[in-house]
């Protein structure tokens, strides 16, 4: 959320000061969260932070074990270090959530995203588009004439460096699923 | 043993079970089955409002002088939408609601059928957590799951959305015992290290303060109790907020007043230049800060909370406690002992020193009257006439009147001050204080109100009187919705822009209408006389005091103020006062 633009003294009749005192650096966090796969609560994560002002750069979710009914949200989010703090505090509140890990700072962890890319074009793009695939070994799950789609797993940056380059290529078309994540080791 | 029986006889065997005695709600299509139900047994009490919001307050004014949770049966569609502000304010304030309400039948569910509304969607952000029954095997479990997040950890209003054609259908009842314990455990026990660092920190302080909040009452009357002994035995002073007032009593050698935007000077002034704040189940909410850059520089500040999201949200805390206030107050006490009961007394000496300068202030003065009534003065007579009563419950609604009530009106005991701190919901008072009432048929029960609020929900007189709740209604009329105006003319240049009650009813008529009684009263002379002929009156009883139109409620943090710079009243210089209203520009 860019900060507003509100001048000193402009907000004196207010009963707030309402330029953010704690105004600090940003951070990314992954947050793993473990939640009852019951109806609502995907909503109930999202209603927090959109009710909560909080950011969500991408979100996953799945069920994970299905005779416990229990799904895995995976959720990258921004914030000050106070920010991130209250995310995790706000989300352990919810009554269907059973774990809140922030992969972050808890020590080391993967992260994969899957992206699907549509490029379209003839001639020399089409072999360029071919050959950088290659080079970033994104498979080829469809094929015609005139066009290609690639699929690619990775990590986010890979996937934006994948899409940057295609891009004069003829990208048409992009599909990504957001951030899985695990932490490392056992 | 599994019983077999339809959703709706399940509600009430379900109620019957968790102990309620008492339900506040009202009719419609889609709960026709369960209140036929109602209809058919004399356990369960049900309390017949006139708007559904009424329902919702009442069952916040049962559950905050109880403690026990308060519940609400109400329709589908605008029965449920109209039970949204009571929710949203059970929220904020931590109070324990379990409402009950009818949909739509399952497979009309998203057709925008008749009375339809997405109530568990429209209700998820102001509940602690609902859910939507989809079928009658489930109702039962559901509605003791519901009792039990309701109650447990910090307490908070949940929703049950029950389809017509489940209250219809038939299934196997299970008992709370029968069913699967719950997922929800939050931890009750506080860190035992991290206790015994606070009475580290108890024993060294030299300007140590108590700042306690609602969660104290929330936690039971034990932990009231301990609170007490504990403030006692280290001889440091104690302030509360708006929602914790009662917990310490107000005759207390220790208490120091509430703190806050309206709060006592010494409270504030003790807040800021305190070097130890042990916050006990208070939240640092932004009336109580002021500015939050210059809250308390010089202390260090360890907090006792159940909800770990309340800890580190607005202030930063050095030493935070994660557990229910009565257990680690218990433990904290324990610890202090154990370890010599030492506190810093010659510290704590010149603090008390310090803090009586600033009670010298007298900040709570004002200019009394001959001719008119002021608010304040009435306030203290109704103490002074009532203080007596070791059963009285007050409540209110919300504005100048309310702030004025918690300067004015002093609390022995906890429970017996209900008042919508975190929402602020004018319209809150009339309703509690019937809920406050038919939980105690025998006590005093006065709604503190101005008259702008009291319209809002002015309809529940009906109920009082049906249910000969005799409930007294003391109106502190200004024709004005009072905080309002004194914003205006502190801080938007004396323009009043819709503030003022234009064609306002006769109250006394307005009594006999609704088939009770009512004076008015305008002379201070007749003022004592008049809230006596109140106390007195057999049924609900509603009087209009007539008071000062322009008086203005000190002491005040202005704005992004910090504590140490407070507006006082009368207490001040008059060259403060003119110069008041300008300061703030």
């Amino acid at each position: 959320m860019a900060a507003l633009k509100i001048e000193q003294g402009a907000s004196s009749h207010s009963a707030y000061d309402l330029r953010d005192p704690n105004a600090q650096v940003i951070e990314s966090h992954t947050l793993a969260v473990l939640v009852d796969n019951e109806a609502g609560v995907l909503a109930r994560v999202i209603g927090l932070f959109s009710g909560r002002g909080f950011n969500i750069d991408s979100l996953t979710v799945a069920e994970v074990d299905h005779l416990g009914h229990r799904s895995r949200i995976t959720i990258v989010t921004r914030g000050t270090p106070a920010v991130i703090e209250q995310i995790k505090a706000q989300l352990g509140r919810i009554i269907p959530v059973h774990e809140v890990h922030d992969l972050t700072v808890e020590g080391p962890s993967v992260e994969r995203e899957l992206g699907l890319f549509k490029v379209s074009g003839k001639g020399d793009k089409r072999v360029e588009a071919l050959r950088i695939a290659e080079i970033f070994r994104a498979n080829v799950v469809d094929s015609t004439l005139e066009s290609f789609v690639f699929e690619m797993t990775g990590t986010p940056e890979k996937l934006d460096a994948f899409a940057e380059l295609m891009r004069p290529l003829g990208l048409s078309d992009l599909a990504r699923t957001g951030v899985a994540a695990l932490a490392r080791g056992i | 043993m599994s019983r077999s029986m339809t959703g709706a006889r399940m509600v009430i065997e379900a109620l019957r079970d968790q102990g309620v005695d008492t339900v506040f709600g009202y009719p419609g299509g889609a709960v026709l089955p369960i209140y036929d139900e109602i209809f058919q047994q004399n356990d369960i009490k049900h309390i017949l409002v006139r708007h559904e919001q009424g329902a919702v307050h009442m069952a916040e004014g049962y559950a905050r002088s109880t403690g026990k949770p308060g519940v609400v049966l109400v329709t589908s569609g605008p029965g449920a939408t109209n039970a949204v502000t009571g929710l949203t304010d059970a929220l904020l304030d931590s109070i324990p609601l379990v409402v009950l309400s009818g949909q739509v039948p399952t497979f009309l569910i998203g057709t925008d059928g008749f009375q339809e509304a997405d109530t568990v969607g429209i209700t998820r952000p102001c509940t602690k957590h609902n859910w939507l029954v989809k079928e009658t095997d489930d109702l039962a479990a559901t509605i003791h799951k519901a009792f039990h997040v309701a109650t447990s950890g910090r307490p908070g209003p949940v929703l049950v959305d029950i389809p017509k054609d489940v209250q219809f259908a038939t299934g196997e009842y299970v008992g709370p015992k029968q069913i699967e314990t719950p997922s929800y455990q939050p931890a009750k026990k506080g860190d035992l290290d991290a206790i015994t660092r606070l009475v580290e920190l108890m024993e060294k302080a030299e300007r140590p303060i108590f700042y306690t909040g609602g969660g104290v009452i929330n936690s039971g009357t034990g932990a009231s109790q301990l609170l007490r002994e504990i403030v006692e035995a280290t001889g440091f002073p104690i302030t509360s907020t708006l929602m914790g007032l009662g917990a310490y009593p107000a005759s207390g050698g220790k208490w120091i007043g509430m703190l806050g935007m309206h709060g006592l000077y010494e409270a504030n002034m003790a807040m800021h230049d305190c070097d130890l704040m042990i916050a006990v189940g208070a939240r640092f909410d932004d009336r109580i800060t002021g500015r939050v850059k210059d809250f308390s520089p010089d202390s260090i500040k360890a907090q006792i909370d159940i909800d770990s999201s309340s800890i580190n949200k607005v202030i930063h805390v050095d030493l935070p406690i994660v557990g229910d206030v009565g257990h680690v107050l218990e433990d904290m006490l324990k610890v202090w002992k154990a370890r010599g009961r030492k506190t810093n007394a010659e510290g704590v000496r010149k603090w008390w020193a310090q803090i009586e300068q600033w009670k010298a202030v007298k900040c709570l003065t004002y200019r009394n009257s001959e001719k008119t009534i002021k608010p304040q003065h009435a306030l203290e007579r109704l103490q002074a006439l009532t203080a007596h009563r070791k059963d009285r419950y007050i409540t209110t609604e919300v504005g100048q009147h309310q702030m004025w009530a918690a300067q004015f009106l002093h609390f022995e005991d906890p429970n017996r001050w209900m008042t919508s701190g975190g929402l602020g919901t004018m319209g809150y008072g009339l309703p509690a204080s019937i809920g406050v009432q038919v939980a105690h048929p025998e006590a005093l029960v006065v709604n503190v109100a101005g008259e702008a609020s009291w319209l809002m929900n002015m309809q529940e007189m009906g109920t009082a009187v049906q249910f000969r709740a005799p409930v007294k209604q003391f109106i502190l009329n200004n024709e004005r919705l009072g905080m309002v105006r004194q914003w205006q003319q502190l801080l938007h240049g004396e323009r009043y822009s819709q503030s003022w009650s234009e064609s306002l009813p006769d109250f006394v008529k307005l009594a006999e209408a609704f088939g009770c009684k009512g004076r008015l009263v305008s002379d201070p002379a007749d003022l004592d006389d008049a809230i006596q002929e109140m106390l007195e009156y057999d049924g609900p009883f509603i009087l209009d005091v007539m008071v000062e139109k322009h008086e203005n409620c000190f002491p005040m943090i202005p704005s992004g103020k910090p504590h140490n710079e407070m507006i006082l009243g009368e207490a001040s210089t008059e060259d403060a006062i003119v110069g008041a209203g300008g300061a703030l520009v």
